[in-house]
């Protein structure tokens, strides 16, 4: 029973790992999308640096502020990234052709982009934790970005499948994106506010809980939705 | 000659001429707010219908998505575009309540907020269809914005009011202290929420109807084009 429960969490599991497998594989010979991107995170850093004038008594107002809006711009960069190669080299007809369900598929990319969005974020928290003096490290923060995070690159895959058909994507992919994932952005400023000034997962109230619904309700409806987007 | 169109029409106009009849001569002048507050009168319903429009979208978008029928489609992008300009009619006539009343023309209050956020989505929906490499595929894009775009409404709402909970706010809501409307009042905003209930009803319909000729004349032409009788 359990064998059999295993062989058929592998069948269902298999190709959304060869798929993530493949963007991993891709991403680690060109290396066109995490070095790029986190540069660009640095330089919205610095360019909120000169606007915002962050002294040492502002940190913990504006730190997490900054902190987002870095992660959500470059998340609309790897997302537009996401589906790029797969229309331009005619990938994802070949997806669409192997025997595999459109959910795998999304969860498939989706994995993708979330590996990728997180290891740009783990290269940017450091970064600036360091240049603006916050503490970068609490559990409470690294949960809460794992989770805006998820609920990014839900929404985030489903806007991009989209975006990549339509004339200006890029423009296309923020236009839809941001509106959408509002909650999920003002949950992560909020806890992540919190947490930077060294309160506990108690005073956070429901903000947890709120992107753990975020997450929860896309993750049900863009599966679902994806599979109209791609048919053809 | 009496189309239900143009019924609804007679109906409709018929209704708002009362209606601002109503709003200007018969409701009393609002004894702390003066006659700004008639504003209200027109504010409020416009809101609600916009709300109803976007459920007609999500709605219509479910069914046009499960069964692919055109006319769905028709229905989901009327009632986008009527929605989208009665939410900005009631972003603009809220902005010029909110500058005597409140003394800003905007504030980030959950209201507020929810509903510039509904614009955007809404605008997005419009936006993508034009954009799309065709009209299936348009309809089919706008169908799915449509529908995660509703269902992200109320954790909007929930997400705003939260965030605005913990920052000091300036402003208090229109009707948090100051109690029930007039029974006059109510009256009149009853009949308004009826005359832009069917200035809705109509613009929807007319709308779709001429989509479906603007259809129809397309694939007359393509027919012609091709030799087809």
């Amino acid at each position: 029973m359990v064998r059999r429960w295993g062989a058929l969490m592998g069948r269902l599991l298999q190709p959304v790992l060869v798929i993530l497998w493949k963007d991993i594989l891709l991403e680690l010979r060109s290396r066109d999308v995490v070095v790029s991107v986190a540069v660009f995170g640095l330089v919205v850093a610095v360019v909120f640096q000169f606007a915002l004038n962050v002294t040492p008594r502002l940190v913990n107002q504006l730190a997490p502020g900054i902190l987002w809006v870095a992660f959500a711009l470059a998340g609309v960069l790897v997302m537009n990234r996401t589906f790029v190669r797969e229309k331009e080299q005619g990938g994802l007809e070949g997806l669409l052709l192997t025997p595999v369900s459109r959910d795998a598929i999304f969860l498939g990319k989706a994995l993708a982009t979330l590996v990728l969005m997180l290891t740009v974020e783990g290269v940017l928290l450091p970064v600036f934790a360091v240049m603006l003096g916050f503490s970068g490290f609490s559990w409470e923060l690294l949960v809460t970005i794992g989770l805006v995070t998820l609920g990014f690159v839900t929404v985030g895959t489903l806007f991009s499948a989209i975006a990549v058909q339509t004339r200006s994507r890029e423009i296309m992919l923020p236009v839809l994106f941001f509106p959408i994932i509002l909650p999920a952005l003002i949950g992560g400023v909020e806890v992540s506010g919190s947490a930077m000034a060294g309160r506990g997962l108690g005073e956070m109230g429901l903000w947890l809980p709120l992107i753990g619904v975020f997450d929860a309700v896309f993750l049900v409806i863009c599966p679902w939705v994806f599979t109209y987007v791609v048919e053809e | 000659m009496f189309t239900p169109a143009r019924l609804l029409a007679l109906l409709g106009g018929a209704l708002m001429l009362v209606n601002v009849y109503l709003i200007f001569m018969v409701a009393p002048t609002d004894a702390v707010l003066g006659n700004v507050q008639r504003v209200f009168f027109f504010h409020v319903p416009m809101a609600i219908m916009s709300f109803l429009a976007f459920g007609v979208v999500f709605v219509a978008s479910i069914v046009y998505l499960a069964g692919r029928k055109p006319g769905w489609d028709r229905v989901a992008h009327a009632s986008a575009e009527v929605g989208l300009v009665f939410v900005s009619l009631a972003l603009v006539t809220g902005i010029i309540w909110a500058r005597p009343v409140w003394g800003v023309w905007w504030t980030w209050e959950p209201r507020l907020t929810t509903t510039l956020i509904l614009w955007l989505i809404y605008a997005g929906y419009l936006i993508i269809r034009s954009y799309a490499p065709n009209r299936e595929r348009g309809a089919v894009y706008s169908a799915v914005v449509g529908i995660v775009g509703f269902v992200d409404v109320p954790i909007v709402y929930y997400s705003v009011q939260w965030w605005r909970s913990i920052h000091p706010s300036a402003v208090v809501g229109p009707f948090a202290d100051s109690g029930a409307l007039e029974p006059v009042m109510q009256v009149v905003l009853l009949v308004s929420f009826a005359a832009f209930l069917a200035l809705f009803v109509y613009l929807v319909v007319e709308r779709t109807a001429l989509r479906r000729s603007e259809d129809d004349l397309r694939t007359l032409r393509f027919a012609l084009a091709n030799g087809q009788p």
